[in-house]
């Protein structure tokens, strides 16, 4: 594995910075969307939800943005991933690549823009007065754990989307309905202790909620907590790489 | 033996599969209807090569050359049989595509460099050799998408031929370019090929063939004709195409 890293770093490098270019190809502002796009969803649903839910829910413009920030990278990647195996068809019908840098490659693209996204949060937690606490290095777990959960399923998604295209408007459909069941812009107190635990079966919900215990709530999650967002993350990351692993040379006759 | 190729057998599922949507997909599982038809592409073929050997592959359209390169160079898996290789392999596949028509011919030329294996050093080294010989120093950071055909064939070929695998495979690479090139690229092959490299070539042009290879491997449908020295089975295949010679 390291050997295959070491050989194929400079093409991964190369594929990373073609997937930037072409995608700030011909926008005057470039990477500076990838910080103004979430801010202005963010202004869109704060002006709409914030009058229905603001007055019960204290630091409801963060509670939000940690709903939008996680969703729209795990959305970003999935998507985006789903299209990588065949955007690049033409490369690997003729050179003998590993598969899984295309989706590699697309996911450091959104885990980038995350990344941006990631410091606009803090700026914004920091200016609705929430002192930064050493708690806040926990973040990691769950942004490590979504990012191994993003390219599992882009792994799945993309090698379904090469033998079916109809997934990307399951896919699509799918997103919007977990979108609702994320707690994105609502919270879940109103709902009874039951159907607040059926939220965990989500895992974006998961990782949404560890962001929100340490950031807004002050708490530590739990061991449980812990383990099923380490658990979806690896589960999902293994049903990927069996699914390529399976149809590694399948896909060739599907292009 | 640099190469080993045994009984290699390749099928091609073909039908409508590629076209129906999951729908028709589930349905047709339910019926039992789901079923794909078989073509084999490349059959029972067998030969090996030594080190410094140039083969040539010929063949009619559809005779299976490309898809056998497929799997000589280990894009594909044979179904049946085995490829054995002992060393580093470098594929030239239908050239010209596979770049990216939004990029600058720089940036081409790098992304090509780091699909064939090369390492960034290198590239940075030989980057100028590398568009010199192609003569597109004054494209250099023009798109892609904008070079003519043979300017972008002969991109494709002036980086592949800085590689120094040890079994390079190139697909009507050398009928690139206008005549010029042509000429400059085929000298640059015997280069290549007196540097010990063992080659294979597909080409449509007998002569080519002729005057470059010293065995050949004849397909037809999938099936190996012959194998064997250049000059007496160019001949033969020469006289097959005129309609004098039947197999």
């Amino acid at each position: 594995m390291l050997n295959k890293i070491v050989k194929y770093q400079f093409l991964f490098e190369e594929l990373v910075k073609r997937d930037f270019k072409k995608k700030y190809k011909r926008t005057v502002l470039g990477m500076l969307w990838s910080l103004i796009a979430p801010l202005l969803q963010l202004a869109v649903m704060a002006l709409v939800f914030t009058k229905f839910f603001g007055r019960t829910t204290e630091y409801y413009v963060i509670y939000l943005f940690t709903g939008n920030l996680l969703f729209s990278y795990y959305n970003d990647a999935t998507q985006g991933g789903m299209r990588s195996l065949l955007q690049n068809s033409a490369i690997f019908c003729k050179v003998d690549v590993p598969k899984y840098m295309f989706l590699l490659s697309r996911n450091i693209q959104s885990l980038i823009n995350f990344g941006l996204s990631l410091v606009i949060y803090f700026v914004f937690v920091i200016a609705y007065g929430i002192s930064l606490k050493w708690s806040f290095l926990l973040l990691i777990i769950p942004i490590f754990c979504i990012m191994i959960f993003n390219i599992g399923l882009g792994m799945i998604l993309s090698a379904c989307y090469v033998f079916f295209r109809d997934i990307e408007y399951l896919y699509g459909v799918f997103v919007m309905l977990l979108n609702y069941l994320s707690a994105i812009f609502y919270t879940v107190n109103s709902f009874s202790p039951t159907t607040q635990k059926l939220f965990y079966l989500n895992p974006i919900y998961s990782y949404i909620s560890y962001f929100r215990k340490i950031v807004i709530y002050n708490q530590i999650p739990s061991i449980r907590h812990h383990l099923l967002c380490i658990g979806y993350a690896l589960v999902i990351l293994c049903i990927g790489s069996w699914v390529y692993k399976k149809n590694n040379y399948k896909f060739l006759y599907y292009v | 033996m640099i190469l080993n190729v045994e009984d290699v057998s390749i099928r091609y599922i073909t039908g409508d599969f590629k076209d129906i949507g999951l729908k028709e997909y589930f349905v047709r599982k339910l019926k039992h209807e789901y079923n794909v038809k078989e073509f084999w592409a490349v059959n029972g073929i067998t030969f090996s090569i030594d080190k410094g050997d140039m083969l040539g592959i010929v063949g009619t359209n559809g005779a299976g050359k490309s898809t056998l390169l497929k799997a000589i160079s280990g894009i594909m898996i044979p179904t049946k049989g085995r490829v054995e290789r002992c060393g580093t392999i470098a594929a030239l596949l239908e050239l010209a595509s596979g770049f990216d028509g939004d990029l600058t011919v720089k940036e081409n030329a790098y992304l090509r460099g780091a699909m064939l294996g090369y390492t960034r050093k290198y590239m940075d080294d030989t980057y100028d050799n590398i568009i010199e010989f192609a003569e597109l120093k004054e494209f250099e950071n023009r798109p892609f998408k904008q070079l003519s055909s043979g300017m972008k064939s002969r991109l494709a070929f002036s980086i592949a031929s800085l590689v120094q695998p040890d079994i390079l495979i190139l697909d009507e690479v050398l009928s690139v370019g206008d005549g010029a090139f042509r000429k400059k690229s085929e000298n640059k092959m015997r280069e290549i090929i007196g540097n010990g490299a063992t080659t294979i070539l597909v080409s449509h042009s007998i002569e080519q063939v002729k005057t470059l290879c010293n065995k050949v491997l004849w397909l037809e449908k999938g099936k190996q004709v012959a194998f064997g020295p250049s000059e007496e089975l160019c001949d033969k295949y020469s006289a097959y195409l005129e309609g004098k010679y039947k197999i």
